[in-house]
Order: structure tokens, then C-alpha cells, then sequence
């Protein structure tokens, strides 16, 4: 998939998880339970990594990523986490690298506007509506409720009634892109909001409307 | 010497690689007990962080016959690898590397901490002196003390024509 490896360069490389087994675990769980109860926000465990990720990551956009990504999984960035994270990804992870969004079963955004079109991303297909790309995207603020930002109001399965999210900030269209893909269910995307050490999750089932 | 290591530190490359090959072949075929022995005699030891915990795995080995023929698989062996991180006092920092065979993460750690030290010219020197040479030359003469046992056995063959 990948042409030529480049070589990771091992002196800037920082630590990954401190206790590889269990802190994965760890984190799956939070991403589960984010997942579970989209709009629910999660903290990643404190401690789970040994020192802080390369710049631009956040604690909890590093963590899912070393604990979901491997070599079956390539991965998409943006150009800010390319510079800034590639060799770390690569080293910890042993994932490839994607250059075309369509060929990614993750991707991740620092700034939500380096984001591609969604439907750019693979989808997956009926047959095998799970082999979709999940995106993770690092935003500037996630709270519940309702504050400043783009505010959310979440509902579908997960929910009871409704659930509110704000987003600092969903880029502009984003959030009509992810209901016009709505209809394609079973296929689709899922999205992990990372804000420091905290994600919330947007996976495809969940409906938003902007208020 | 320390002067003439210290202006080869990252200047030549080619130098730098040639120095942490001799340094991981030495500490790979060194037995545990002398190599915690020369790692305990080392006159400065520094901290190290771990940027890959020991992980034991599998390894293909390929062939060539005769050294020369098509790449072919021999087999799978057990091997287990680690990386370290020093973190010098200038803020910048050193990685090493490990791979030994088997299953002994102490070997593996101890290889990638001595293969981040050898990278470094405060403790180069050292390690090349108390545990890179000494261990060489031991596994040097454990070979020849191997080859001279056998070679009382050695048979030689030889096809004689006969000349009618």
C-alpha cells in the first residue's frame, strides 16, 4: 500500500502507552462506552500514556489511536499531524500510512476543516458495512449541554430521548455532510470528538441537529 | 582516543553504524551472566524510559545455499525485541535499540540500552572498552575452543582414481 518506508527518525520519538496491554484496554473501554452513549463525554484514564504525544496530538486523540490503529489499519492525517506525529504513529502502532482517504480505516484531523469531503472516506459496504473508516477529529472544546460553540442535539439509538453536545467547533457543513450519508445505513462513518483528554463519540446511527 | 571518538560521534555515519553493529553482535552472542557483569562494571549507567517494552515474537530466517543461491525460508525463530530512550541533559535525546534471540527481555533491554550508550560519545568509550570488546573477544574464543574439539573428528573424503 505504502511505496517506499521512509525511516522513522528514533531520536524525537516519544514514549506510547505505559503498560501496552492493559492500557489499551483501558482505553477501548472508554472508547466503547463513548460509542455506547453517543454525546456521553469520556475521559481517557489518566496515566495511560507514559509521557505526553508529539504535537498537535492530545492525550486522548494519541491514546485511541495507539490502541485501535495497527498494521492491518492505514491511517489518513491531516497535514499538521503528519508533520508533527507520523513517526510516532508508525513506530507504536507499526500502521501505514494513508495519502488517499479512500483507502483509510482511520483518519485524524486536528483542525476539523483539514478534513476531506466525508463521503471521500470509505464507507464501507452492505456486505460489510464495518469495514468503514472511523474518524478521529481533536476540536478546541466539548462540553455537555449547551455552551459556546456548535451546539448539538443527539438522538437515535444509545440516547434516551434526546442528548445535548456542544461542539467548539464542528467545521461548517460537516454536520449536513453526516446526515446526508445517513440514508447509505448500514453503511457510514464514525466519528470520536477528542478534546485533551477527553472524546465523546458521533458514531453513524446517531442523528444531530444543529441548534 | 576519547578525543579522535568524540569528533567521529554523529560527523560519519558510516563510523556510527559500524559501532553499533559490533556492539549489538556482541551483546546478542553474549551469555546473560557476563553480560550483566560487564553492564554492572560500567562506570556510569544512565537512566533510560522505554519506548517498547520487551516483546517476545517470531522472526523468519531465509537462506541463500552456499551463501549464493534464491532466497528461501528456513524457519521461524523465537526473538524478542525492546527500545530505550535517553534523555541527555541538553534536552535532546538518544534511542537504542535491541534484538536478541529468544525469549529474555533482560538481554533485549540490555541491548538497547547499551545500543543507545554507544551512540553517544560520554559513554562510547566505555562500553566499547568494558563490555563490546571483552564480550567479542570471550565469544571468539568459546568458537575456537568449539572448532578445535570438533575438529579431531573431522573426516576428510577423497575419490580415488585409479589409474589402470
Amino acid at each position: 500500500m505504502e511505496p517506499a518506508t521512509q525511516a522513522i527518525d528514533a531520536a524525537r520519538l516519544a514514549p506510547g502507552l505505559a503498560d501496552p496491554v492493559h492500557g489499551a484496554q483501558s482505553v477501548f473501554r472508554a472508547v466503547l462506552d463513548a460509542m455506547a452513549r453517543p454525546g456521553r463525554i469520556v475521559a481517557v484514564p489518566e496515566n495511560v500514556l507514559a509521557a505526553a504525544p508529539p504535537a498537535p496530538l492530545g492525550r486522548a486523540a494519541a491514546s485511541v489511536l495507539l490502541t485501535l490503529c495497527d498494521i492491518d489499519t492505514p491511517l489518513w492525517l491531516d497535514r499538521r499531524t503528519q508533520a508533527g506525529a507520523a513517526d510516532y504513529l508508525r513506530f507504536h502502532c507499526g500502521v501505514p500510512l494513508a495519502a488517499d482517504p479512500a483507502a483509510a480505516r482511520f483518519a485524524m484531523a486536528v483542525e476539523a476543516d483539514a478534513l476531506p469531503p466525508l463521503d471521500a472516506f470509505d464507507l464501507g459496504s452492505d456486505e460489510y458495512p464495518d469495514r468503514s473508516a472511523t474518524l478521529v477529529v481533536e476540536v478546541a472544546g466539548l462540553a455537555a449541554g449547551k455552551s459556546g460553540g456548535t451546539a448539538l442535539t443527539l438522538s437515535g439509538p444509545g440516547i434516551a430521548g434526546s442528548a445535548a453536545l456542544t461542539v467548539d467547533r464542528l467545521p461548517d457543513g460537516f454536520q449536513a455532510q453526516r446526515t446526508a450519508l445517513a440514508p447509505l445505513f448500514p453503511r457510514g462513518l464514525d466519528v470520536v470528538l477528542t478534546c485533551g483528554d477527553r472524546l465523546a463519540a458521533l458514531p453513524r446511527t446517531t442523528r444531530a441537529e444543529e441548534i | 582516543m576519547s578525543r579522535q571518538i568524540f569528533e567521529m560521534s554523529n560527523a560519519d555515519p558510516a563510523a556510527l553504524v559500524a559501532v553499533r553493529q559490533r556492539c549489538a553482535a556482541a551483546v546478542a552472542k553474549a551469555g546473560m551472566d557476563e553480560l550483566e557483569e560487564a553492564w554492572a562494571a560500567l562506570p556510569e549507567r544512565p537512566a533510560y524510559v522505554w519506548l517498547r517494552r520487551p516483546e517476545t515474537g517470531l522472526a523468519m530466517v531465509r537462506g541463500r545455499i552456499g551463501g549464493t543461491g534464491a532466497p528461501f525460508n528456513l524457519g521461524e525463530m523465537t526473538m524478542t525485541r525492546a527500545a530505550v530512550q535517553i534523555a541527555l541533559p541538553d534536552g535532546a535525546t538518544v534511542a537504542g535499540f535491541g534484538h536478541v534471540a529468544g525469549r529474555n527481555g533482560r538481554h533485549a533491554e540490555l541491548a538497547a540500552a547499551l545500543d543507545a550508550m554507544v551512540q553517544h560519545p560520554a559513554w562510547r568509550d566505555a562500553v566499547e572498552r568494558q563490555v563490546v570488546t571483552p564480550l567479542a573477544e570471550r565469544h571468539r574464543a568459546r568458537k575456537a575452543a568449539q572448532a578445535a574439539a570438533v575438529a579431531s573428528s573431522k573426516v576428510e573424503f577423497f575419490t580415488m582414481v585409479r589409474g589402470d
